[in-house]
């Protein structure tokens, strides 16, 4: 892309880009941690964890100044209004994913004590990477404006839905087995719950990569697989 | 587990219904020549009836070149010359045969620098009006009034209707401009750079007014200020070196636009 004529006005959409990066990067550790600390049942991790989210706040509180100081001073059009209106967006989901895997830290503290059943850790475990690869591809598809990276990731945001819904039943079936249970699947539950909503600000920061390299909207209603909202499981 | 993944995304268009429209200027491979210098190359397009279209483009891109063939302004000079369409009407305005008192009161005109007549305020209205119709005193009196009303201006000059011209403020002498213009009814008004010289207040009225103008009239406007063209248009034409690079909805050319010279020059990465 050519350079804008005012130089600073580069450095100034660059400066953003590498906020968005730095945070992003951020929030794929907070995830990682928050899941580690759940997994190992670590508490030192979990607290450490829930420490780092005040950082993603703030950055992105300050990529909204400085793309509110962008509009106000440069009054961007075409690509560059899409591109910081992008970063609002991007910056607001990356917000919420980071608040997100903060609750999922909390959790890990308040259930450290407890013992988890391997089978449950390793759905939860399949659930966050594949989350956690998702994040990564989304970023760099913005990074790279690769629109048709970010619609990979749109359609693939299926299947941690799937996933999901069968940890969810899961863990019902484990409550109903025993309610001493209740406590930790209660935990676990939100957890999960935790991470397919950091795949669905995921699908948000790609639908916002596509608005940005093509200028139009994904208007298709995005393939879902989580229908445990219409679920009611009867003990037999 | 088996996920089924079937859908395809359906990307959305700006959905602007045109046929709704009317043309009522058809401009159609148009080219035109300073003597030698070949200053428009097959421009095509059309300016929608009672909708602003905005022509933007770098400095002798031949936007203003373009607003002067619409009532022919070039006549008043030698070795210029169009050859092409403009249909008015369905009328080929460039025909030797086109009476061009008539068609410059149909199409009117403001230019970049507020040009009042060195005469009263009063007459600088009626000055027109009494070129193009046999009016009485107290009709003229009327649409004098009608006329500084369009323009927003009746109540800032209605007391010194007798000053002259001259001893109004920029953004009120072009607004007398304005109502100069509207007094003789045109169907189309051309603005060239309209508020180029005008403090932002005088700008926002000019643009109230442009948005008041276009239920009645045809606008096309000549102007240096993107914002602006996104504030007052519904169409615009990017122009580039004597050619139409990109015409559209404003909205689309605006946060979408299909060329990326049309991008680079209204993002600012021009040259």
């Amino acid at each position: 892309m050519n350079e804008h004529t005012v130089k600073s006005f580069d450095q100034e959409l660059q400066l953003l880009d590498k906020k968005v990066a730095q945070m992003g990067g951020l929030a794929e550790r907070l995830l990682a941690h928050a899941f580690d600390a759940l997994e190992r049942r670590d508490p030192k991790l979990a607290e450490s964890t829930v420490a780092t989210d005040r950082a993603v706040d703030q950055l992105e509180r300050e990529l909204q100044e400085q793309s509110i100081q962008m509009i106000a001073r440069r009054q961007p059009m075409a690509n560059d209004l899409r591109h910081i209106m992008t970063v609002l967006k991007i910056a607001g989901d990356l917000e919420r994913i980071g608040d997100l895997a903060k609750n999922i830290a909390k959790r890990a503290l308040a259930v450290s004590g407890e013992s988890h059943p391997k089978p449950l850790m390793t759905g939860l475990k399949h659930m966050v990477e594949l989350a956690l690869r998702q994040l990564k591809d989304v970023l760099d598809a913005y990074a790279e404006l690769d629109a048709d990276k970010a619609l990979g990731v749109w359609r693939q945001d299926e299947r941690i839905d799937a996933m999901y819904n069968s940890i969810f039943r899961e863990l019902l079936t484990y409550m109903m087995e025993d309610p001493r249970n209740i406590g930790l699947c209660t935990h676990l539950l939100f957890g999960a719950k935790n991470i397919e909503r950091v795949g669905d600000h995921t699908t948000n920061i790609a639908e916002n990569v596509y608005y940005l390299v093509h200028g139009t909207t994904l208007t298709d209603d995005r393939p879902k697989g989580d229908d445990t909202s219409s679920t009611l499981i009867r003990k037999e | 587990m088996t996920v089924a993944m079937v859908s395809t995304p359906q990307v959305a268009r700006a959905a602007a219904d045109r046929s709704a429209l009317k043309e009522r200027i058809s401009i159609r491979k148009l080219d035109f020549y300073y003597g030698e210098g070949h200053a428009l190359k097959a421009i095509s397009l059309p300016l929608y009836d009672r909708k602003v279209t905005a022509f933007i483009g770098p400095s002798g891109c031949g936007k203003s070149t373009l607003l002067r063939v619409l009532n022919r302004m070039y006549d008043l000079y030698p070795h210029q010359r169009a050859e092409g369409e403009v249909l008015f009407d369905g009328a080929n305005v460039l025909s030797p045969k086109q009476d061009l008192n008539l068609l410059r009161a149909r199409v009117g005109m403001v230019f970049q620098k507020p040009t009042p007549f060195p005469m009263t305020i009063y007459d600088n209205i009626a000055f027109g009006i009494r070129l193009y119709e046999r009016m009485s005193k107290s009709e003229v009196d009327g649409r004098v009034e009608e006329s500084l009303k369009r323009a927003g201006l009746w109540n800032e000059v209605k007391d010194k209707l007798q000053a002259n011209g001259l001893s109004l403020s920029g953004g009120q002498q072009q607004r007398l401009c304005i109502a100069r213009t509207v007094a003789v009814r045109p169907e189309v008004i051309l603005l060239d750079e309209p508020c180029s010289a005008l403090d932002p207040i005088s700008t926002a009225k000019i643009e109230e007014l442009i948005e008041e103008l276009k239920a009645d009239y045809t606008i096309v406007i000549v102007t240096h200020n993107m914002q602006q063209a996104a504030r007052v248009s519904e169409f615009t034409a990017f122009m580039y070196l004597g050619e139409l690079i990109e015409f559209g909805d404003t909205q689309k050319i605006f946060t979408s636009p299909n060329d990326t010279r049309t991008q680079d020059y209204i993002t600012g990465r021009f040259g």
